[in-house]
């Protein structure tokens, strides 16, 4: 391979890191909303998420067999996992969170890890108990197709992708807009809404927002009623990205989303998406670096194939704590007395 | 003792932090569409008081009404519901909202758009937002902060924040307002500004004022009735030339030997 070849290679993995990186987005938001009102790290997202993953599977398989259109199914599996992760977020809040509101911030912490260990056992025993770990996706026909097979079908976006070489299947198009839909909705809800406003006052100074006639605990539920909503739509992007998820699969991407929510400023909502676009595109790029080394002929850059994509998650995680502890989008938080 | 008149009445309130009692038994009410002052050296629990009447402190005893109605054992939010709004000693506005934006949070109490109306923006939701907005741009005509509409509230000059507070205060419509230290870190002629915003705030608005204040130049032409606590207990009240010669006043601010005659001995704080 020379690098005329390498070129447009690269764009794919670029394009592809994007596409990986909207679902860390999405799952970024949920930490860094949540953070935001509460200044806790919800480790039970990754669970939440993978919730909205496993609600995801069961409407794809229940409908398997049923005649309906592809779409109307991934908005059935859509709509069923937010419903069904918002409601489950705003429960661990209400019984894992909320009394210890006074209580230090290391204690809900725990908590909250240990909130994700017994969603962790509860949801395997779930789908255990139909003798099933492993659970593969039964996408609708298309899906998993290229993006435009047929030419004539979808002009002028396909034809401009082929143009400039990049190579998307279906599935991974889709992903991108609902991705940005939900983006868009909540851009809008927390900056033009009465709630979303009373979010952000909340978020700021908690009891002047009392004093503004604002109910925080209420504020507090909505936060994690969106946020878990946003994990639940991300579990389905992911299972139907990666094909297969089970009880276990929420760590990963949940460690790395959260670095993505770091990585953009934590408490920030551009930071997190920015983060996690950031995130997905390194990722892919360390996946590719061995093929990188043997175009250039670097024996040390062919050694480092996509095991490595975590440490790279990691090693950005540490830089970012050592050179800007707020993030690329996160404000310094100046303490007053 | 209610339906006399009074916006406020207090009685009895005390409060406990671990062994200290920050305010000890104290009452007082407030005239309605009266322009009342609370004073007293540092620590005297001023703040502590406004603190309980807001609902952010629990009192440890006593009770507070509001137009007749009990207080104690709400939440700031329902306090705000029920007509009370204030300001603070040290500045709190929503800091990256802008200055309409601050307001209208101001205004959430008296919207009731829910979020099913939002996503789906229904009239009702449509209308409430408009609501907030005209009262927004109301409140900042009020208080003459118009130019500053689509500013970052941080942005705004010091005096401004202060006014922009009050603004966002006021818009929660309440009938008592209590003002921290509005004046504190103002130059005189921000201060007369000030002086005659509060007036128009019960003159134009009909909203009773009860303010916390060091300036006593400000405190003694503007209120109409002083209360003045001291170590958390109210040790003078009355009309404000009343309460400048009580000698127990004096010896608050200024210390037993100093209000004998003999002044800078002790060290207290001074007005």
């Amino acid at each position: 391979m020379d690098l005329a070849t390498l070129l447009p290679f690269l764009v794919n993995v670029i394009v592809g890191g994007l596409v990986l990186g909207f679902v860390y987005a999405i799952i970024a938001l949920g930490y860094t909303m949540v953070y935001g009102v509460l200044q806790l790290i919800n480790f039970a997202h990754s669970e939440v998420f993978v919730t909205g993953a496993v609600v995801g599977f069961e409407v794809f398989r229940v409908l398997k067999g049923v005649e309906m259109n592809g779409y109307l199914k991934l908005l059935i599996a859509l709509v069923a996992a937010m419903t069904i992760s918002g409601a489950l977020n705003v429960l661990i809040e209400r019984l894992a969170y909320r009394p210890l509101r006074g209580a230090p911030k290391l204690v809900p912490l725990i908590t909250a890890i240990g909130v994700s260990l017994i969603l962790q056992d509860v949801l395997r025993v779930i789908e255990g108990f139909q003798g099933r770990f492993d659970l593969t996706y039964t996408l609708p026909g298309g899906f998993a197709n290229k993006f435009c097979a047929a030419e004539s079908t979808c002009a002028p976006l396909g034809n401009f992708l082929r143009g400039v070489g990049i190579d998307m299947q279906l599935k991974d198009v889709i992903l991108v807009i609902v991705a940005l839909i939900s983006l868009a909705v909540l851009n809008y809800i927390v900056n033009r809404t009465r709630m979303g406003k009373a979010i952000r006052a909340v978020a700021q100074d908690r009891v002047t927002a009392g004093l503004m006639g604002i109910d925080s605990d209420r504020m507090i539920s909505a936060t994690f009623l969106i946020g878990g909503a946003l994990g639940g739509i991300s579990g389905v992007l992911f299972g139907m990205k990666f094909g297969t998820v089970n009880a276990y699969s929420g760590f990963d991407p949940g460690i790395i989303a959260f670095t993505a929510a770091v990585l953009g400023g934590i408490g920030s909502i551009p930071g997190a998406v920015l983060g996690g676009l950031t995130l997905g595109v390194i990722q892919n790029l360390i996946g590719v670096t061995n093929i990188l080394g043997m175009v250039v002929g670097s024996a040390n850059l062919e050694v480092i194939d996509a095991s490595y994509q975590r440490i790279g998650a990691f090693l950005v995680l540490v830089l970012i704590l050592i050179f800007k502890p707020t993030g690329l989008l996160g404000k310094s938080n100046v303490e007053k007395v | 003792m209610t339906g006399t008149g009074n916006i406020l009445d207090v009685r009895g309130v005390m409060k406990v932090f671990g062994g200290l009692v920050a305010v000890n038994d104290v009452t007082m009410s407030i005239p309605e569409r009266s322009i009342v002052s609370v004073i007293g050296p540092n620590g005297a629990g001023k703040t502590t008081f406004f603190n309980m009447i807001t609902g952010i402190y629990q009192p440890t005893s006593g009770t507070i009404r509001l137009a007749g109605r009990e207080l104690v054992g709400m939440r700031p939010d329902q306090v705000t519901e029920a007509g009370i709004a204030r300001t603070f000693q040290n500045i709190r506005l929503f800091s990256t909202m802008t200055s309409e934006e601050n307001i209208m949070v101001g205004r959430h109490a008296r919207l009731k758009s829910g979020f099913v109306d939002a996503v789906l923006r229904t009239r009702k939701f449509h209308d409430s937002e408009q609501e907030a907005r005209d009262t927004a741009r109301l409140m900042l005509d009020f208080v003459g902060l118009s130019q500053w509409r689509d500013e970052l509230a941080t942005n705004l000059p010091y005096g401004d924040q202060r006014k922009l507070e009050i603004a966002r205060a006021l818009a929660t419509t309440p009938k008592l307002i209590l003002l921290d230290e509005p004046a504190a870190g103002m130059n005189p002629r921000e201060t007369e500004d000030l002086k005659s915003l509060i007036r128009r705030v019960r003159d134009e608005l009909g909203v009773t004022v009860c303010l916390i204040e060091h300036d006593m130049r400000l405190v003694m032409t503007l209120s109409e009735y002083i209360t003045v606590l001291d170590y958390g207990s109210k040790i003078a009240e009355g009309l404000p030339h009343q309460v400048r010669n009580d000698p127990r006043v004096m010896e608050a601010y200024l210390g037993r030997g100093a209000a004998a005659g003999e002044y800078g001995k002790e060290e207290r704080p001074h007005v």
